[in-house]
């Protein structure tokens, strides 16, 4: 309970202090110091839950499923802001944003890491909710940050699409409370997952039927699945890089996690209905639109951030998918893409953040030369690519690899559609990048300063779990497959 | 089983909520700022009464706090809140010109019928007093959805948005005796926190485009040729 406390008091604080602290120079360091104190935090409840199974109380519950994401969060929250020092700095130094807007964003990067750790380790509904709308106000004021017409209307959609998703989710919310209500005598115990997971099969499955059409839509418009996926290019894209690295790294991963925990009490409830899948049908038709239609869009874009963000939805679209098909295979497969996702995608803002301070814009067709210019930042964003499109030897391809197979042992026929997906996705992402690291130079462009350890650590890890992946991980992703889907793979 | 069987108390229930799905179509519809903000205080007050009266009838102590919570939040501070950005953003007398007044409040009908479709296999368990609340509530939350799609202006949007936040308390008190106390308190510390980042935004889309025309704001589209240079 100490290391929970730890990992989430320590963004909370610190968040307080940033937006107090004076002295620019420092709050970057402090936030990394936060970031670092939270990582510990969260090392040190993944040990305790390694040990010990689970860790209740409080209303939080911490299990294998959580407390990976939990690490994954802190993880990447870490390098980011290892990124983001400099990284701001430069932008406050060319004069795009005062020194306020810049305590405003330490602070709100806190309170948004903070959101996203409650988000994970609460085991109230109710809570779970406020976490993820907290998320969403954290970081509205973050891609408006540079006030440009562009930013402040991105940061509109993004409020109000959000703000009407996540009502529909409080409305899904209600109705489960509502199930629950002729289950549980305790009104207080009502919204406890754990409470409610027991006795699932109770749950009235006419209520949660409907609940879970509000629920997937309202935290599927955070996930970004395709149709309500419109704000996030443009929240993407106009917010500073290190936003577009937690945004696409993290909050997306944790509006899947909360879609998976209510899937599960749904699949409870419809068990002995006549419609058993129906969550589970309904996760794979949403995954599989958002994975086609993001890989078609990747093809036109102009704008590298947006270019990027389509390919966050893609992702996210066949983990959906994935979580939908069920079985051990699958959810083991979805599990480990979330974190090799996370690992490359977050690595991938933050080099074309380097590329865009290079080049001066984030227009596709006016970044050229990459390699020539400043060979870390070129290498890093071909290498990037090269793993996220799947390629082997990287981490992408062993998940992309385990989905593909658990989709042709169940439902053969939509590997055709999954397979040929992936190749229009890569057709996309390589058109647009070749010219970007190959082309000629434009004159003039100079180096900038680079910290490329961020990127480093996170391909090494990826490129890590695509040669083997460890025990322990396999362990722990392995149990947390058991959770889900209630039989073990290994 | 017909209306008039059921305890007066959840009659007086059902009464106050077919007020506020009322107020939600004269929200949609009513072109003035200022009175629009107006109707909805009075959609947060009769919110706020459904509470009591459903504290009244239960055992469900902190429901009178969240009544009192409910009232301050949804009938005075935010109206108040909304008042003054209206007025120091000299709106005090705008009225918007509503495209197609008659479809919107067409759909609006459609989607009340929808929501009493939606919850129709609830009828199956004899619920007669849930069933309408809940379609009540749903019904508030979708025109709220509809008033945020099909107004313009950005005050009206938000008025949407907070009468969308209103439909869902309505469905959480009535249906379920409301939500536990540490998610009430959360929710309207979001809805408060959206309302203050509302009023930041309000400024930052006049200085942007100077009017709070929101249909103005779509210079980000698929296609668009990339012009301006953006630090990245």
């Amino acid at each position: 309970m100490t290391a929970l406390l730890l990992t989430l008091l320590a963004p909370l604080l610190g968040g307080l202090t940033l937006a107090l602290l004076r002295p620019l120079a420092l709050a970057g360091w402090f936030n990394l110091a936060v970031s670092l104190i939270t990582l510990g935090g969260a090392a040190w409840l993944a040990w305790l839950v390694a040990v010990s199974g689970m860790i209740a109380g409080m209303g939080f519950r911490v299990d294998a499923f959580n407390v990976y994401l939990v690490v994954l969060t802190a993880f990447v929250g870490v390098t980011t802001s290892i990124f983001s020092r400099p990284y701001m700095r430069h932008v406050c130094s060319t004069g795009k944003i005062s020194a306020g807007s810049l305590r405003v964003y330490h602070s709100m990067y806190q309170a948004f890491m903070l959101t996203m750790l409650v988000a994970l380790t609460t085991d109230n509904l109710g809570v779970l909710w406020v976490a993820i709308e907290g998320a969403t106000l954290a970081t509205v004021l973050l891609v408006s940050l540079y006030r440009t017409p562009e930013a402040v209307e991105a940061a509109w959609k993004y409020f109000i699409l959000c703000g009407v998703g996540i009502a529909l989710a409080l409305f899904g919310t209600v109705l489960t409370y509502f199930a629950a209500q002729h289950v549980i005598a305790d009104p207080a115990a009502g919204l406890t997952w754990s409470a409610l997971y027991e006795r699932a099969h109770e749950l009235n499955p006419t209520v949660m039927r409907i609940a879970f059409v509000f629920l997937l839509v309202g935290y599927g418009t955070k996930v970004g699945l395709v149709p309500m996926h419109q704000w996030l290019p443009d929240a993407h894209s106009e917010g500073p890089t290190p936003m577009s690295a937690v945004l696409s790294g993290l909050l997306l991963n944790v509006a899947l996690y909360a879609v998976v925990r209510l899937k599960m009490l749904v699949d409870g409830s419809l068990a002995e209905t006549a419609t058993p899948h129906l969550a589970g049908s309904l996760l794979m038709g949403f995954g599989l639109v958002s994975f086609t239609v993001a890989g078609l869009f990747l093809h036109r874009q102009r704008d590298i951030k947006r270019m990027f963000s389509y390919s966050s939805i893609e992702h996210m679209g066949l983990m959906t998918f994935a979580f939908g098909l069920g079985g051990s295979l699958a959810t083991f497969g979805a599990l480990l893409h979330m974190l090799v996702h996370s690992l490359t995608k977050s690595a991938i803002f933050v080099t074309v953040g380097h590329a865009t301070h290079l080049a001066g814009t984030q227009a596709i067709e006016r970044i050229r030369g990459l390699i020539r210019t400043q060979p870390a930042i070129g290498w890093s964003l071909l290498f990037g690519v090269v793993a996220i499109a799947g390629f082997p030897p990287f981490g992408v391809f062993t998940s992309e690899f385990l989905l593909l197979t658990a989709t042709m042992q169940s439902q053969p026929w939509f590997t055709v559609a999954l397979v040929s997906g992936l190749a229009v996705a890569f057709a996309g992402l390589f058109r647009h990048l070749h010219p970007m690291v190959y082309g000629a130079a434009p004159e003039g462009q100079q180096p900038v300063q680079a910290n490329m350890l961020p990127v480093l650590l996170h391909l090494g890890l990826v490129l890590w779990l695509g040669l083997s992946i460890p025990d322990f991980l396999a362990t722990w992703l392995d149990r947390a497959t058991g959770l889900i889907t209630g039989t073990r793979l290994l | 089983m017909s209306l008039t069987q059921l305890p007066v108390l959840q009659q007086f229930v059902l009464l106050l909520a077919a007020l506020a799905l009322f107020l939600s179509f004269v929200l949609l519809a009513q072109a003035r700022l200022v009175a629009a903000i107006h109707a909805f205080a009075w959609q947060g007050v009769l919110v706020s009464a459904v509470t009591l009266v459903v504290a009244l009838a239960g055992t469900a102590h902190h429901l009178y706090f969240s009544a009192a919570l409910t009232l301050a939040l949804k009938g005075l501070l935010i109206p108040w809140m909304l008042h003054r950005l209206v007025r120091r953003l000299s709106l005090s007398r705008h009225t918007e010109t509503l495209r197609w007044p008659a479809l919107v409040i067409m759909a609006a009908v459609l989607l009340v019928i929808f929501s009493y479709w939606l919850v129709e296999p609830m009828v199956a368990q004899d619920l007669a007093f849930t069933r309408n609340i809940v379609a009540v509530s749903l019904a508030v939350v979708l025109i709220g959805l509809l008033m945020m799609v099909f107004r313009q202006q950005a005050v009206a949007q938000v008025l949407g948005f907070m009468s969308m936040e209103n439909g869902l308390f309505l469905a959480a008190v009535s249906a379920t005796a409301g939500m536990p106390l540490v998610v009430e308190l959360g929710v309207a510390f979001d809805v408060l926190v959206a309302m203050v980042l509302f009023g930041v935004f309000f400024f930052q889309i006049r200085e942007s485009i100077d009017s709070l025309d929101v249909d103005r704001l779509n210079r980000l589209t698929e296609a668009v040729e990339i012009t301006g240079e953006r630090p990245g």
